[in-house]
């Protein structure tokens, strides 16, 4: 089977014969996925926000529009890194902020309250699965709380650690301070 | 044969590769009886590191047997020899590597040419590393190619453990070299952040070199307790002031030597604001360590004391206090191990029943389950502290 990555070894070095599976799980898959289409959406947010505003109806929420844009690049940027989970929850709380915005523009006289109710039921629907993939990618460290193993029988000295130190402080008390180090 | 292979960030899996071949007259084949998880393995699986690329295999804490020998070996090493391989590959022929400075051996870093523009000079070539060491195929797999062979082994009496002799690849001469470069007397207070596996064989080096009092800094209590068993006094950082409980156990004058065992990926806790800005500078580029400790050690650490580092830092780090730490005349000695430069010593301890190295180990599992105990180490799950991997 071809493996991309055995293009870039050294001529000699092992290469990919099989692939094992991978430690990534669909979860990881989809926060990955959430995290680009997070940049994506601010950026748009972030450069187009006039052009945002008039599609909703809602004129001069311009700043918010771009702040909620820098908001989003965030967020993408939280999810896609080792701390994914935590972008993942701002991606939660930025939804309900998202929605908040969406419904103050959802009156009666915005003629463009079709495009408003449309946008909340897409915020709705990226909410539920961003609050599903936060639940999934949640890290597996154990709870502060949880029981440990001690290992208070692991000195490593086998003749034992008084007898260590005495042993240790004789041999440095016989070095000269100038061959020291 | 079967490989731990890098895919990315958190994806390493268990691949099926080619066999290595010689290459080069200096090489040998080594059929890997014992390889272990490493701390810095933990900063590649968070693709933390510039330089690695999808398909590099890893793992720089290796030993075995060798099953084939190049024809430039010089009688140095003849199959069925049982070596131990240090992280640091090494000609032994270069100025550095004749001064002992092996881990800035001139000449085995393959890829110097990305070396010196990312740090002005070549390092040494580095097993299962980024390629600004030479992207060497690592030793989490069942055999593994060790070029220049002839000067980069520690060869191994029969009858000790592998378990015993394993971690005279990186971790036993990486704690040792943390110590012994602090010049440790024996009025010394000697502090040491970080209770991993580097850390616990620091705290266990400088009671060997006979340090007064050694204070041992972490959060988890499996590692305090074991840290504990091996002399150190405590410090739960989550829990108590470390500069003021270091102060109270120095008559307020500081620990002389402060030896950082932390490195580029100190925890982020709230009460540390510093830690949380790094973590978000890290996050988009920024900033590519977070180096807590160092600041704290500077801090704290007594005037005209030593500062050692021990923990890896790859690139740039922010706020570094210049002014307390030209002030107070402090001196900073740091680097990866030079390991062949210690490796007579330490395997003299430990065949006279000075120090077992076994001590850290707490898992040992099959090479195929390697992916899922770096998760199991990252997550310092089920007390995890070190992975022994058997292929």
């Amino acid at each position: 089977m071809f493996h991309f990555s055995n293009i870039v070894r050294s001529e000699g070095d092992p290469k990919i014969i099989e692939g094992g599976p991978s430690l990534k799980q669909p979860e990881d898959q989809l926060a990955r996925a959430l995290g680009w289409f997070s940049i994506g959406l601010g950026a748009i947010e972030l450069f187009a926000a006039r052009r945002v505003t008039e599609t909703l109806g809602m004129e001069g929420k311009e700043t918010l529009v771009r702040a909620f844009g820098v908001r989003e690049i965030f967020s993408g940027i939280l999810s896609l890194s080792v701390d994914k989970n935590a972008g993942l929850w701002a991606r939660v709380g930025g939804d309900g902020l998202d929605a908040a915005a969406l419904l103050s523009g959802l009156t009666a006289d915005n003629p463009k309250k079709g495009n408003v109710a449309l946008a909340l039921l897409m915020v709705g629907g990226i909410a539920m699965l961003d609050y599903r993939v936060a639940q999934d990618t949640k890290p597996q460290r154990p709870p502060p709380d949880a029981r440990r193993k001690l290992y208070p029988g692991r000195s490593g000295f086998p003749k034992g650690i008084s007898a260590t130190r005495d042993r240790a402080k004789d041999a440095i008390n016989h070095i000269p301070a100038n061959v020291r180090s | 044969m079967k490989a731990l292979v890098w895919h990315g960030k958190e994806d390493i899996r268990c691949d099926t590769v080619t066999d290595p071949e010689i290459q080069d007259p200096r090489d040998a084949i080594i059929k890997v009886t014992s390889c272990a998880i490493c701390g810095s393995d933990l900063h590649l699986f968070h693709n933390f590191i510039p330089g690695m690329l999808p398909g590099d295999i890893m793992g720089h804490e290796t030993m075995g047997e060798v099953v084939e020998v190049g024809s430039g070996m010089d009688g140095k090493l003849k199959k069925g020899d049982r070596i131990v391989v240090p992280f640091t590959i090494i000609c032994g022929e270069c100025d550095q590597c004749k001064r002992g400075n092996f881990s800035v051996c001139e000449t085995t870093n393959r890829k110097r040419h990305l070396a010196d523009k990312a740090f002005g000079h070549t390092t040494a070539g580095l097993f299962g590393y980024t390629h600004l060491t030479g992207g060497y195929p690592g030793g989490q797999a069942e055999y593994l190619r060790v070029p220049f062979a002839d000067a980069t082994h520690i060869k191994v009496p029969d009858g000790i453990p592998d378990e015993q002799l394993l971690f005279l690849s990186d971790i036993f001469p990486t704690g040792w070299q943390a110590a012994a470069q602090c010049d440790i007397v024996p009025t010394d207070t000697v502090a040491i952040w970080g209770c991993g596996p580097v850390g616990q064989m620091a705290i266990r080096s400088a009671i060997l070199l006979g340090a007064n009092q050694v204070i041992a800094i972490d959060r988890l209590p499996e590692r305090l307790s074991m840290a504990e068993a091996g002399g150190a006094t405590t410090i739960n950082f989550e829990t108590e002031s470390v500069v003021d409980r270091l102060n109270e156990l120095t008559d307020g004058r500081g620990p002389e030597k402060c030896i950082d065992c932390a490195g580029m990926e100190a925890h982020v806790m709230a009460s540390q604001p510093d830690t949380v800005l790094d973590r978000a500078k890290q996050m988009v580029m920024l900033e590519s360590d977070r180096p807590h400790v160092l600041r704290e050690m500077i801090y704290v650490c007594r005037p005209g004391g030593i500062i050692s580092v021990a923990g890896v830092y790859s690139g740039f780090s922010d706020k570094m206090p210049m002014g307390a730490f030209m002030n107070k005349g402090l001196t900073m000695r740091t680097g990866q191990t030079h390991v062949n430069r210690w490796t007579d010593d330490l395997l003299r301890r430990i065949e006279e029943g000075e120090i077992d190295p076994s001590f850290v180990i707490t898992h040992t599992v099959p090479l195929e389950m390697g992916p899922e105990m770096y998760k199991v180490f990252r997550d310092k799950r089920d007390s995890c502290v070190k992975v022994v991997l058997k292929p």
